[in-house]
């Protein structure tokens, strides 16, 4: 149990540092880029929850958050580069369609 | 007696695989908010992705004993394998076709050869505004391929 309580003390500790480039980042691709490392961050520490508290369901909200966090970085990054999501990606018809 | 010492060595091996592995998340953290821009903290949260949260979920492996968690934590290391690389790519390619380039550039040799990526390296160029440094004979020719 204490390895645990270690390990989610770190854990922490670097969520804590990359939520500092999240909200200092000069630029939008900072941002994305620390969005994504704290969803990963974020996998783990619902993996410790689930070890602390003695609940594996944990790990299915793990599991399923990972899946998340890399569909919405993609998510992001097509709407600011696109301005907007509806359309298909191997679509033909260029911009303004 | 045989029991309790595999659990003292499984014991030791989260032990280790949790001291490693939050080293490198504290070092992939503390890289992303103290390296001074964006193409350095690229190198930043790839450690974080890959090595830190792969080996962190290798020590918890080691906890489980053979379960259905213990599937569930492959599952979710091999997804993290897989998409984080991938979403880390993405990112820096978006940045690099926006127009971001390192800091203390002193000559940008990446405007002649942006045009001549080959049109899958940038799929979507053909798309972009005009204000993009895309070549417009090599985005042409790229839709008739695409």
């Amino acid at each position: 149990m204490i390895l645990f309580i270690a390990g989610t003390a770190a854990l922490v500790v670097a969520m804590l540092l990359v939520l500092a480039r999240l909200y200092l980042g000069p630029d939008l691709y900072d941002r994305v880029l620390a969005l994504n490392s704290f969803g990963t961050l974020t996998v783990l520490l619902l993996g410790y929850i689930g070890f602390l508290t003695e609940r594996p369901d944990f790990l299915d909200i793990a599991l399923l958050y990972a899946l998340i966090n890399f569909v919405g970085t993609i998510a992001v990054l097509k709407f600011f580069r696109y301005r907007a999501l509806g359309r298909g990606l191997g679509s033909q018809d260029g911009p303004e369609a | 007696m045989d029991m309790s010492l595999l659990d003292l060595a499984c014991n030791i091996a989260t032990g280790i695989a949790f001291a490693t592995g939050s080293f490198f998340l504290l070092v992939g953290a503390f890289g992303i908010v103290r390296l001074p821009d964006f193409w350095s903290r690229l190198h930043a949260a790839g450690v974080i992705d890959t090595a830190g949260a792969e080996i962190i979920l290798i020590g918890m492996m080691f906890q489980t004993g053979w379960d259905i968690a213990t599937l569930k934590l492959i599952l979710i290391a091999f997804l993290l394998f897989i998409t984080s690389p991938t979403a880390t790519h993405a990112v820096s390619n978006a940045a690099f076709v926006a127009g971001l380039r390192p800091q203390d550039l002193k000559k940008d040799e990446t405007e002649q050869t942006l045009s001549d990526v080959p049109t899958a390296a940038i799929p979507y160029r053909s798309m972009l505004p005009e204000s993009e440094p895309a070549a417009p004979s090599k985005s042409s020719s790229g839709e008739g391929s695409a």
